[in-house]
């Protein structure tokens, strides 16, 4: 693939290089930051929910300093439990874990090991940013207007989300401003979904075939396909759902509604194309989400154990099969929604066949620990980790893919325990592997290794502690999106759970400032970083860190190996370059 | 750090299966017919994920501690051995489509085969917070009802008492009473948003949809009062949504419905 290379000099002004950018690293930096400043407020939002639960009746008068609309008396209202579980699904699974593993690391990297100078479309890039930040902005927002943030939660089920305050506080000016955040939040993912696979797709470098990208390239490669597919169909949605709401149309509600004893105009719409249309995108999202970290787990193990990563090709096949099946399950979400029953049986059997792609992926990183020369390096903690969390988390899918098994299990806390270990945790892990194994590329300084390895501990036993026993929780039949367990008498032996739950959240999220700490104090303090600290093959590798703005000067990197060679025999070291010069070809 | 690793990963799966085989919250005992065997599939199904769990971890563990760094020795160096990628994903689709075509028997037999005749019939209309439960009365006829006359004061379905089947159907609000041992058919409905009767013992949970009239089917096969919760996120005080399910001998539901219809 040959390009022609434009070396561009960095622009000179502050807003230009810094603001404005097209850098792609920039770029990547920028989302990055958002996303810490959104999962920052998620967990927030996520312990006044916990604080809630724990103790409803309880009254926070420092806590309401925050939000003093919402919780005007200092008790965390019901009401005002729904917002918190709107928000914080919408702002963690948008703006964190679609944003910093794609938007961030996706960006500042995908460009870098693929050997290009930028990204394939630099103004596009740089709009892409601004566009989910307005959408962020508009989300925010919604605490701030008069009935505060939807009640509805992060899949804004209709009618409930479509016919107004009238069914609810927050589902006025809320709700709308919700859907526009989420629209705009589709916009600027196709944008980037662009970019993304025409760069992997164009701007390749001499010798970059593609089955010598590195996993991570494969994994974002795959999550833009699935992002160009899926973020389309949520986008049309939004719009009727909009629409519904303020131009007098039916799409998601059907006639002969009675909301607080008043009769609806609407006619004719239904309820279930909303679920479809929104679970065509939000099943899909769930890879988005995952799919990234699945990479960097595997380049990370590969690069701490050194080893090549067990079976590439393999793996690649697992990424697509799982990008393609993902497709092809979103009617899980909704076997007891009133959907037909047969067509429920086809969902289950194809979601139970995705998996196996999940499950060779598994094989194939256990595969690369056996016999490697582990190093236990923070990155590789987290990339440990996920394993762990990833196979705890799937393993939970066999049971509610399963059309009888999900009647049950359905809507309770058994789901809450699934899909935050799936593509909550086991992504977040992915992000914090990502964080520390790129760090010193991006900032030129090493991260504080104690430091990470406390917040590693804290985090991952904190993880399971919080987690583990919502299982439960969901098989004694605790729905999810309770605000309490008062309500009912089967409810109130679980309370000593959710107090359980709560402290070990509370810990939890205390340590994240240990890692937010280390992240901004390394950015200053940290050790100098050497070009390649941790001996690694990728192309990021080659260049200095961090990188000039044109990544490789006027010099294409030319490659001539793999993305995985660790250990390979008679080498003068214990891993290869992706451009070393190729060995001497045998007689 | 790697023997940490490894401990922490064997503690954390030690605790979890205490936690899953000491059932110290669990399943409240099933009531319906089709309950055991839900039961069971789940039983079965957690058994094997179980045992998939312990093995990965302990390899895991295990790997973190058999093959930690020692001095400057290399690892090995392999990419891939097709014939394990073969033989691993084979056992792995075999198991999880076995599972998953078993998943499907409770399903088929509540969900495909018609409600069988002569079963009781039950409408439940949900609406924010209320279940409103409503039986056809001496006719075995559900009378019509128009929107137009719903009150939530004192005709919560809006019945058309100028339908002569609608005067002697028999509304209650969070009183659902039903015989044991005889098939029930429960035709449910929403009013306003979307709620889903969830009624733990009984094992069944379906929403209730707007606009659309679904039909589901059970028999309960133990007496007693029972709880029933909304599990689709309807609103302000969807954890308050609170019904009562009574599975009573059938002289007794007899009686149960007499008074009501006295009323």
């Amino acid at each position: 693939m040959t390009q022609a290379v434009a070396t561009h000099a960095a622009p000179k002004s502050f807003i230009r290089r810094y603001i404005f950018s097209t850098d792609h690293k920039v770029i990547g930096l920028q989302y990055l930051f958002l996303a810490m400043v959104a999962v920052a407020i998620g967990i927030v939002l996520s312990l006044y929910m916990r604080l809630r639960l724990a103790w409803p009746t309880e009254r926070w008068p420092l806590l309401a300093k925050l939000f003093p609309n919402a919780m005007a008396g200092g008790t965390i209202s019901p009401e005002f439990y729904l917002s918190l579980v709107t928000m914080h699904g919408t702002i963690m699974i948008f703006f964190v874990l679609t944003t910093a593993p794609l938007g961030g690391f996706g960006n500042y990297f995908l460009p870098i090991q693929v050997g290009a100078h930028d990204m394939a479309f630099p103004v596009l890039n740089m709009l892409s940013f601004w566009v989910t930040l307005a959408g962020f902005l508009v989300l925010m927002a919604a605490f701030f207007v008069s009935g505060g943030a939807p009640i509805s939660g992060w899949t804004a089920y209709a009618p409930l989300s479509a016919v107004g305050e009238i069914a609810g506080p927050g589902l006025g000016m809320g709700q709308n401003l919700w859907i526009l955040s989420i629209a705009l939040f589709c916009i600027a993912s196709l944008l980037g979904a662009l970019n993304f696979i025409t760069t992997t797709l164009n701007l390749r470098t001499k010798g970059m075939s593609m089955t010598r990208l590195p996993l991570t390239v494969w994994a974002w490669f795959t999550t833009a396909v699935l992002a160009l597919l899926a973020f389309p169909v949520l986008l049309a949605g939004g719009i009727l759902l909009l629409l519904d709401r303020v131009g007098g149309t039916s799409f998601f509600v059907p006639g002969g509604l009675i909301v607080s004893d008043k009769i609806l105009p609407h006619k004719g719409g239904s309820p279930l194309l909303w679920q479809h249309l929104f679970w065509f995108f939000g099943h899909p999202e769930v890879y988005i989400a995952i799919l990234p970290g699945m990479g960097i787990t595997s380049h990370v193990l590969s690069t701490f154990a050194r080893k090549p990563i067990f079976g590439y090709r393999a793996m690649v096949a697992a990424i697509f099969a799982i990008g393609l099946l993902g497709f092809l399950v979103w009617g899980h979400h909704m076997f007891v929604s009133g959907m037909s029953p047969y067509s429920a049986i086809a969902f289950s059997l194809l979601t139970l066949s995705i998996g196996v792609p999940s499950a060779i992926k598994t094989f194939n990183w256990l595969a690369t620990l056996y016999k490697a020369q582990i190093r236990f390096t923070v990155p590789m903690l987290f990339a440990l980790g996920f394993v762990s969390i990833f196979v705890t988390g799937g393993l939970s899918g066999i049971i509610l893919g399963q059309t009888s098994l999900d009647i049950p299990m359905h809507d309770t806390y058994f789901v809450v325990a699934h899909f935050h270990l799936i593509m909550g945790v086991a992504a977040i892990f992915g992000i914090f592997a990502g964080t520390y194994y790129w760090f010193p590329k991006m900032f030129g300084r090493m991260m504080n290794e104690t430091l990470g390895k406390l917040h590693f501990w804290l985090t991952f036993i904190g993880i399971y502690a919080i987690f583990i026993p919502m299982h439960v929780m969901g098989i004694a039949g605790h729905p999810r999106r309770y605000a309490e367990t008062a309500g009912f008498d089967f409810l109130a032996p679980l309370q000593p759970l959710h107090v359980f739950i709560t402290i070990a959240a509370l810990i939890t999220a205390g340590a994240q400032l240990l890692f937010f700490f280390n992240f901004f104090w390394s950015i200053w303090k940290g050790k100098k970083a050497e070009v390649n600290p941790w001996r690694a093959t990728t192309l990021e590798w080659t260049i200095p860190s961090p990188p000039p703005h044109d990544n490789f000067g006027p010099q294409t990197p030319v490659v001539h190996h793999g993305p995985y060679e660790y250990s390979v025999p008679g080498a003068a070291e214990d891993y290869i370059l992706q451009t070393a010069p190729p060995a001497p070809t045998k007689a | 750090m790697g023997l940490a690793l490894a401990l922490v990963i064997g503690l954390i799966t030690l605790g979890t299966v205490i936690l899953f085989v000491g059932r110290f919250w669990w399943f409240p005992e099933a009531i319906s017919e089709h309950g055991p065997s839900i039961d069971r599939q789940f039983m079965l199904t957690l058994t094997i994920i179980g045992i998939a769990f312990v093995l990965a971890q302990a390899a895991l563990a295990f790997f973190i501690v058999r093959y930690r760094r020692r001095g400057e020795q290399r690892a090995s160096y392999w990419h891939e051995s097709p014939r394990l990628e073969v033989l691993w994903t084979t056992i792995t689709a075999a198991v999880f489509i076995t599972l998953a075509i078993l998943g499907q028997r409770v399903w088929a037999q509540l969900h495909l085969n018609a409600p069988p005749p002569g079963a009781l019939q039950v409408e439940v209309t949900a609406q924010q917070f209320v279940w409103n439960i409503r039986y056809p009365g001496p006719d075995g006829k559900f009378g019509r009802t128009r929107t137009e006359l719903i009150n939530d004061v004192d005709n919560p379905v809006g019945l058309d008492f100028t339908d002569p089947a609608a005067q002697d159907d028999i509304v209650t609000v969070n009183q659902m009473a039903i015989p044991v041992n005889r098939d029930i058919h429960v035709i449910l409905r929403s009013k306003d948003v979307i709620h889903s009767f969830w009624v733990p013992p009984l094992r069944m949970k379906q929403d209730a949809v707007p606009g659309l009239a679904i039909n589901i089917h059970f028999k309960a096969v133990k007496t007693g009062q029972f709880e029933i919760a909304c599990a689709e996120l309807c609103g302000l005080t969807h954890h308050r949504m609170r019904g009562f399910l009574l599975v009573l001998p059938e002289p007794e539901f007899q009686k149960w419905l007499q008074q009501r219809t006295n009323l």
